[in-house]
């Protein structure tokens, strides 16, 4: 299952229980797959499940004498993220990021380094809060070990397998500033993140699959300071809900550490999902000396601003702008307008009620009862005719229900499935003439309604309400019953 | 005869190209037993490849430039499905699945190559004294180092192995060898001749080139070679080379400069050889003869370049070698974990020169260093460019020697690598800068062996050194 679900289920505290006063500070640094046809330096497919080390070549093996070729979809991939998050569009340069690692084919990551693609953008939550980006910059994937025997351990092991078909697929990682203070906002950001990349078809945007990765840094401090205390870099989360409680955990561990002694020691560690912990890393003082330098087999990148003008040209309307014309258009409040958007039917409310259905009903109908993965067979027109049709009280709510449910799968006239079902506007004195009926035959049950306690009508109201459905076959109005039993019984 | 006679009569018919290449294998066969050239010699792929072209000759199909000639090939380009061991074992048994972008272009320019020659260890070195496969000697004297790193390839052509000889030069490792071996040798201008294959010492810096017996020969070799790769990001693009046609355009009116620095003058660099100084006064003064104006001129960062290219050269040297970790191929000694197995790969597999070098570049990358060691060099790389291009709006070529020495005597420097580095100091300048040069014998010293005379150009004028070192091959 996606890790990317709506956030704040119950148990996934939404507030870590820190201490009072301290003060939570993360920054996040999520790696995303870019959706090339091709990997970064090589023409070898960028597939996620092949047959192991099927889409290798000299060049993505490391193998020697071969050389890069810099993917310039993935560049162009690249710069689209960028601009989509604010980013300046720089003159770029690779490096290498020196380093020994089985699954790394060349012993060195071509990543940027002091001159990446994207500087200082921002990424605005559903909430209005605002992350600023430090940088957005290509890199290189690795392959991937499977070690066998000793409980998976790559020094345990009694053996390793690599396989290097994501070795060299296309990477962009996004690092933002330490601006995020609460867990919920952690979360929105990668969920934010994620619509970016899905609106602009950067990538396929799947957790699961590994396409999108993030590590946390974890930092505490007193509440009111605007010091940057000692962090931790939290590795192998791999959902929003280890996101979650990685990060709740690694902030009790400092308050505690600065509580009792003299803080965390500053290491990179990893999340423990299993255990619910983290466990230390590398320390900063056997960290890797990485000895970046300049690619010297690859030249600058420089974008021309005419490259980046085209760019901006095509970026398509991005999740924070629909929502915000979602809510001005509809009146949708904040959580509906994320969960439109998020699925993608904040076009179809908005032409809905453009075209003069109601623009609350709209939004509660595709809120409640849209929540499919598949609705390309509702088009706009036979929706806001649903809609209206529900506002005039042809159809009841349930009924209005029952036709979108058929309006999915079959597409259509709404007015067609309504006669279909036999489902016909019944007007008040059809439901009244019923009602006189009901009484005759229950009279006791009647003056329970009208000279009862508080119990006994509430009761009563249910039994007749209950009635009246059984004998329309569930198509009168619930309100419109209600408002009967009302004015009769007074 | 030479590697264009032998393609026009095998282009002919008037000479069958298998007896052209047994003839030479016949010879290899015999002498380099003595001289170590080869660390392989393909003599039945050589045979195939003859026999195909007789027969494409036969059927009237079209056969390339240089049809029939025999080839030596540094066993630094990979060649597919054929040994590539960089005279290292740490490569020991692997073999490419993929030829160098060269080694195509040689094939099917009709070019056969007769093996893989050998080198200093991934081409560290100045004296093919640092190969897994012992040293190679050189046939004017086999007492004496050939140069390096391609030291094979030069040794091949000196002693009539082969026309034709492919090399790559990282600091002097086509022009050393080949001024050693009285032959013609020559680095492009970077990126004029794909990379693609050609196992890597320090990428910024490399660069392969041609070796010749005479200067047509090395010009057609470079016209051959020459040209754009998309499968190197570095490679020029549009680049035509011409160096074939203007070989008889003669100096008249050239404007020649003689670095003062590499001129024995005081102020310059020390210890240049008498006796090589004497002949690159003499070339200089065939050229003003041959009409060309000849004046002295001052580049002072190229008295830099050594310490600058000792900084650059390995700290690449030391990322791109990183690869050799026992994993996926070559040379693996076990271990208990992996970091253990890579280890003692690495120190069974890579030669004391190699393991030198690699602590070097990392040294100098590391944190707190960068900035005093590689971004030093860095910066000595700029200074040195700016430099040329001034003095390149006076003049059209440069004359330097291109070795402080001639070919010294085997194990007279492998004691101290400071000695064995300052071999370099002439032809440094043209890698740190990316420009094309080229050596051409000379005249002997006095112990007799060959000089070389070497002639420098801007960037992407590469003929232009090919048209100087024709008069100066004519005036030897
Ligand atoms: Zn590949």
């Amino acid at each position: 299952m996606s890790g990317l679900v709506p956030c704040a289920t119950a148990d996934t505290p939404v507030e870590p229980a820190l201490p009072p006063g301290w003060e939570l500070v993360v920054g996040l640094e999520v790696h995303v797959e870019l959706d090339t046809a091709t990997k970064l330096f090589c023409g070898c497919a960028n597939q996620f499940g092949a047959q192991p080390n099927t889409n290798v070549c000299p060049t993505c093996l490391g193998l020697p004498g071969s050389l890069p070729v810099m993917n310039e979809r993935a560049v162009e991939l690249a710069m689209i993220l960028g601009r989509a998050l604010g980013c300046d569009v720089n003159r770029s340069v690779m490096a290498r990021k020196n380093y020994f690692y089985p699954d790394m084919p060349k012993d060195f990551q071509t990543t940027q380094y002091d001159q990446p693609t994207n500087t200082d953008g921002r990424l605005e939550l559903a909430d209005g809060f605002v992350v600023g980006i430090e940088r957005a910059h290509i890199e290189e994937d690795t392959g991937k070990s499977v070690h066998v025997g000793g409980g998976g351990r790559i020094n345990e092991a009694v053996y390793s397998l690599v396989d290097y078909n994501r070795a060299g697929v296309p990477l962009i990682e996004i690092v933002s500033r330490p601006d995020i203070r609460t867990i919920e906002h952690a979360r929105n950001y990668v969920e934010e993140l994620r619509a970016i990349v899905a609106a602009t078809e950067v990538s396929d945007a799947r957790m699961e699959e590994g396409s999108i990765r993030v590590d946390a840094n974890v930092s505490v401090r007193p509440h009111g300071s605007s010091e940057l205390r000692t962090r931790c870099e939290i590795k192998n989360i791999n959902s929003l809900r280890s996101l979650g409680r990685a990060i709740e955990h690694e902030a009790l561990r400092h308050v505690d550490l600065w509580t009792t002694g003299s803080g965390p020691q500053q290491q990179t560690r990893h999340w423990d999902e299993a255990a619910g912990r983290t466990t230390p890393g590398r320390s900063k003082e056997d960290a890797e000396d990485y000895r970046y330098f300049q690619e010297p087999d690859l030249v600058p990148l420089e974008p021309t601003p005419a490259v980046i003008a085209a760019i901006d040209e095509a970026l398509p309307t991005l999740p924070a702008a629909r929502r915000a014309a979602l809510r001005e258009a509809t009146g949708a409040d904040a959580d509906a307008a994320r969960l439109l958007v998020e699925r993608g039917q904040d076009s179809l409310a908005m032409a809905a009620a453009a075209s003069g259905a109601d623009a609350a009903k709209v939004v509660t109908r595709l809120v409640n009862d849209l929540a499919v993965d598949d609705w390309s067979a509702v088009d706009t027109e036979s929706f806001a005719a649903l809609i209206k049709m529900e506002s005039n009280g042809e159809l009841s709510a349930s009924q209005a229900k029952v036709v979108l449910g058929d309006l999915v799968e079959q597409g259509g006239d709404p007015a067609d499935h309504a006669a279909r079902r036999g489902f016909e506007a019944m007007d008040s004195t059809e439901l009244e003439s019923l009602l006189d009926e009901l009484i005759v035959v229950n009279p006791a049950e009647w003056s329970r309604l009208r000279g009862g306690d508080e119990v006994d009508r509430k009761k009563m109201q249910g039994f007749f309400t209950g009635q009246i459905m059984k004998a329309t076959r569930g198509q009168a109005d619930g309100r419109a019953v209600a408002q009967l039993l009302a004015q009769k019984s007074v | 005869m030479s590697a264009l006679e032998i393609a026009a009569a095998v282009r002919s018919g008037e000479r069958s190209a298998l007896d052209v290449v047994e003839e030479h294998l016949t010879l290899i066969e015999a002498r380099d037993p003595g001289l170590n050239a080869y660390n392989l010699v393909t003599a039945e792929g050589a045979r195939a490849q003859a026999a195909a072209i007789d027969a494409a000759v036969s059927a009237g199909e079209p056969v390339g430039r240089f049809a029939g000639v025999p080839l030596a090939t540094k066993d630094n380009m990979c060649t597919r499905g054929i040994p590539t061991t960089c005279s290292s074992r740490i490569l020991e048994g692997w073999r490419p699945p993929y030829d160098a972008t060269v080694v195509t272009r040689l094939r099917e320019a009709g070019a056969v190559s007769v093996g893989k020659t050998n080198l200093d260890e991934f081409a560290m070195g100045s004296s093919t004294e640092h190969s897994a496969f012992g040293p190679t000697r050189n046939p004017h004297d086999p007492s004496r180092v050939p140069g390096g790193s391609s030291g094979g390839t030069a040794a091949s052509v000196a002693a009539g192995f082969t026309p034709l000889g492919i090399g790559s030069d990282t600091g002097g490792s086509i022009r050393q060898p080949a001024a050693f071996c009285g032959v013609v040798g020559m680095k492009p201008t970077y990126g004029v001749v794909s990379r693609y294959g050609l196992v890597a010492l320090a990428s910024s810096l490399d660069q392969v080139g041609p070796f010749a017996a005479n200067v047509a020969d090395a010009a057609a070799l470079f016209d051959v070679i020459a040209g754009h790769d998309p499968l190197d990001s570095t490679s020029i693009r549009d680049f035509e080379p011409t160096a074939q046609a203007v070989l008889e355009a003669g100096v008249d009116g050239l404007r020649v400069g003689v670095v003062k620095e590499l001129a024995g003058g005081s102020g310059g660099v020390p210890g240049l050889a008498a006796d090589v100084l004497a002949r690159t006064a003499e070339a200089v003064e065939a050229l003003a003869a041959a009409g060309a104006v000849v004046d002295e001129v001052s580049v002072p960062s190229s008295t830099l370049g050594l310490s600058a290219y000792y900084l650059v050269m390995p700290a690449e040297a030391s990322s791109n070698l990183a690869r050799y970790d026992g994993i996926r191929y070559g040379l693996r000694v076990d271990g208990a974990t992996t970091a253990e197995m890579t280890t003692a790969t690495r120190t069974a597999g890579f030669g004391t020169e190699v393991k030198r070098r690699i602590m070097l570049g990392t040294y100098a990358l590391s944190a707190g260093y960068c900035d005093a060691f590689y971004g030093k060099a860095l910066k000595v790389r700029t200074m040195m460019l700016e430099d040329f291009a001034r003095v390149y709006e006076r003049f059209d070529v440069l004359v330097t020697p291109t070795t402080p020495t001639t070919a010294f005597e085997l194990g007279a420097r492998t004691q101290d690598p400071l000695t064995m580095y300052v071999n370099d100091v002439c032809t440094i300048p043209s890698n740190l800068t990316g420009h094309p040069a080229i050596s051409v014998p000379f005249g002997v010293g006095d112990d007799g062996m060959p000089v070389g005379v070497q002639v420098l150009a801007p960037a992407s004028h590469d003929a232009q050194t090919f048209r100087v070192a024709a008069v100066l091959e004519a005036a030897a």
